[in-house]
């Protein structure tokens, strides 16, 4: 504990330049950030310290988030779920545990089920992505149909605790959050954090996946996420007390652990894709 | 100058009881059809007085709101087509970024025009953020999408010999062939709106009619990044006063204090547009990474100015606030006139008056007191009315 935080690097992939934060040894993790209002890489977070106690952890920003600008050819997640597998193509990653959060999970998912050569492991926490109930049923609250109190409302078990007052903020971070907020937008719009097709194509995913959620959750309820586990053969699904959409930052220290934990019980044989 | 009365076609009786929005939200059954039905008959009766009056018309389209019923305006353009003799029917306007499907909208106004036997002129808009919502396209290719659409549509309305081919990303055609084709040859004119200079500019290189609205004594610094594109495009020729609109609030009585009255009643339409829960004033990408951070540290973005550069807020001002900031054109037919000549010259030219003359619940009487004063008593001098000698690009 302790260690200061890593700088962040760039790397130029297929013509986008990436920046990610890195720090760790071992089996590679590439952590994939959630949309807004949480839509960075903080390099601080207590929850890469811990969970590079086990693994190289990789934290790419969204092209459109962060710092970085999106291409113009970046319009949906099919683009960043593509990007990422040529990611891990050109930093060599293999055996590779693949981490998204909310809208992170969305692109794993999407990674997934394209390409799981280079994956040991699938974790989705609070992943959208996927069309779960019928046509009339509002499977993913509207982020942008609601208040930034009544957002914090809906994605926070504690909000006294994490929500920030943006008057209070330095201009950078308010750069951060507005850029976060247009990013989600510009993949997320419409289907609305979603792609039609995803469930039936979750059927492919040939590693071990396991998907977290943080029980308070109101974006997507653990109804959600248990239907989504349900889609994926053989997942698992844990809930996780005391956290809402955004478990690696309310509960980090159990994030990690059960991240720990179902990497080593699954170990890392396996026999497809090879 | 042309005058073109407009109103919103709005549903005033909603707009008491909205718990703080008038638009997306609203429920529906706030509106009772059989009333509705009165207002949109009472409306065209009254372009139909404006036609008889000698003013062109302009509409426009909302959805989802008491501020405007006219939800699809090709309805209310149809209509009129039939039932007015000789006003110029301009839309402004037509929201083709929201619209998945530019086809459509390039047959719709194809026919209008043959309809209305050549009176249509053709505004095309980006649209409010509010209407982001409704439409559900995404808005932070909404610009992008907007000047496809455009190129999209003029190639549609002036292809002639073979269907044509269009795929990309946004639209995708095999047989784009419009029936019928414009009357007015080779299309209508051209409107577009802007609150930015960028887009301004690039209206100039168009030489599209730029239109703006309660931008009043800052309107010039828009008319003048449109100078310079329209300028740089023709080899320096000077944008003339018939490339410049503004829709300003009119209301005119017989005596100062009618005037005032009929001014209150005007100013309902700034005092309720801007009735919206927040979220839907806001999509992501519709204004910029700088604007939200502005919007995060509680900043507001004023939009009025009066001649001495004090900032008018639409929403809240009052009549003589509005009157100050350019916003509202308001007195008897004298003060009107002079009014509105002192911002064509603050514009440096400007030929084209978008005049609300009814809005919210205004009555019929009222509307067709101030159609009529200003058609018999304003509107001649305005159209003797010398325009400022146009410059290629104002100083600055």
């Amino acid at each position: 504990m302790g260690v200061a935080a890593p700088e962040l690097r760039r790397l130029d992939v297929t013509g986008c330049a990436i920046e990610y934060s890195e720090r760790g040894k071992g089996r590679p993790l590439l952590f994939l950030h959630p949309g807004h209002p949480s839509g960075r890489v903080d390099p601080g977070a207590r929850v890469f310290e811990l969970l590079a106690e086990n693994a190289r952890v990789i934290a790419p920003t969204h092209p459109g988030f962060g710092a970085t600008a999106a291409p113009a050819h970046l319009t949906n997640v099919d683009d960043l779920a593509y990007l990422y597998l040529d990611l891990m193509e050109a930093m060599n990653l293999r055996d590779c545990a693949v981490v998204g959060v909310g809208f992170g999970g969305w692109i794993a998912a999407e990674m997934a089920v394209k390409n799981c050569q280079r994956m040991s492991h699938l974790v989705l926490a609070n992943s959208v992505g996927i069309k779960a109930g019928d046509r009339e049923t509002r499977d993913i609250a509207d982020i942008y149909a609601v208040t930034d109190k009544q957002l914090a409302e809906l994605v926070y078990a504690d909000v006294k605790a994490m929500m920030r007052d943006p008057k209070s903020l330095p201009e950078s971070e308010l750069i951060m959050m507005a850029r976060s907020r247009e990013a989600t937008g510009r993949y997320g719009w419409t289907p609305y954090l979603h792609d039609p097709k995803l469930k039936q194509r979750l059927h492919r995913v040939q590693v071990p996946a396991l998907v977290l959620w943080g029980e308070t959750d109101r974006v997507v309820t653990p109804d959600y996420g248990r239907a989504f586990a349900a889609a994926i053969p053989g997942a698992r699904f844990a809930a996780i007390a005391g956290a809402g959409h955004f478990p690696h930052l309310e509960q980090p220290y159990d994030f990690a652990a059960r991240i720990k934990d179902f990497v080593e019980e699954t170990g890392f044989v396996k026999e497809i894709g090879r | 100058m042309r005058v073109f009365q407009f109103t919103e076609q709005p549903y005033p009786d909603a707009w008491n009881d909205h718990n703080g929005s008038l638009r997306v939200n609203l429920p529906n059954r706030k509106l009772d059809p059989v009333h509705a039905a009165d207002l949109f008959h009472r409306y065209y009766d009254e372009w139909q007085l404006a036609d008889e009056l000698g003013l062109d018309i302009m509409l426009n389209e909302h959805h989802a709101t008491a501020t405007c019923m006219s939800a699809a305006v090709v309805i209310g353009l149809s209509v009129l087509s039939r039932i007015t003799k000789r006003a110029r029917l301009l839309v402004l306007g037509y929201p083709i970024a929201n619209r998945p499907d530019p086809l459509r909208a390039a047959e719709e106004l194809a026919t209008i025009d043959v309809i209305s036997r050549g009176r249509l002129e053709m505004g095309f808009v980006r649209g409010v953020p509010q209407e982001v919502p409704i439409a559900n396209l995404n808005p932070v290719f909404q610009s992008e999408r907007f000047w496809e659409a455009h190129d999209f549509i003029m190639k549609a309305l002036t292809s002639h010999d073979e269907p044509f081919n269009w795929e990309s990303a946004n639209f995708q055609y095999r047989q784009v062939n419009v029936w019928p084709r414009c009357y007015q040859q080779p299309h209508p004119p051209v409107w577009s709106t802007t609150g930015s200079t960028q887009t301004a500019r690039k209206l100039g290189t168009y030489g599209y009619v730029m239109a703006t609205l309660g931008t009043g004594y800052d309107t010039r610094r828009l008319y003048d990044a449109y100078r310079r594109g329209f300028s740089e495009a023709r080899g320096g020729a000077a944008a003339p006063a018939d490339r410049f609109a503004y829709l300003g609030l009119v209301a005119v009585g017989r005596t100062e204090e009618e005037a005032r009255r009929r001014g209150e009643l005007i100013a309902s339409y700034p005092r309720s547009s801007s009735i919206v829960f927040m979220p839907f004033r806001n999509p992501p990408g519709y204004l910029s990474v700088e604007d939200n951070v502005r919007m995060l540290k509680g900043e507001g973005k004023p939009r009025s100015y009066t001649k001495d550069g004090r900032v008018v807020e639409m929403a809240t001002g009052s009549v003589q606030d509005l009157i100050d900031a350019g916003v509202l054109f308001c007195g008897t037919p004298d003060q009107v006139y002079d009014q509105i000549v002192d911002f064509v010259e603050h514009c440096g030219g400007m030929g084209n008056l978008l005049m609300m003359g009814h809005a919210g619940p205004m009555s019929h009487e009222d509307t067709v007191e101030n159609l009529t004063l200003f058609a018999k008593e304003v509107f001649p001098r305005l159209k003797e009315l010398r325009q400022p000698e146009p410059v290629a690009a104002a100083a600055q």
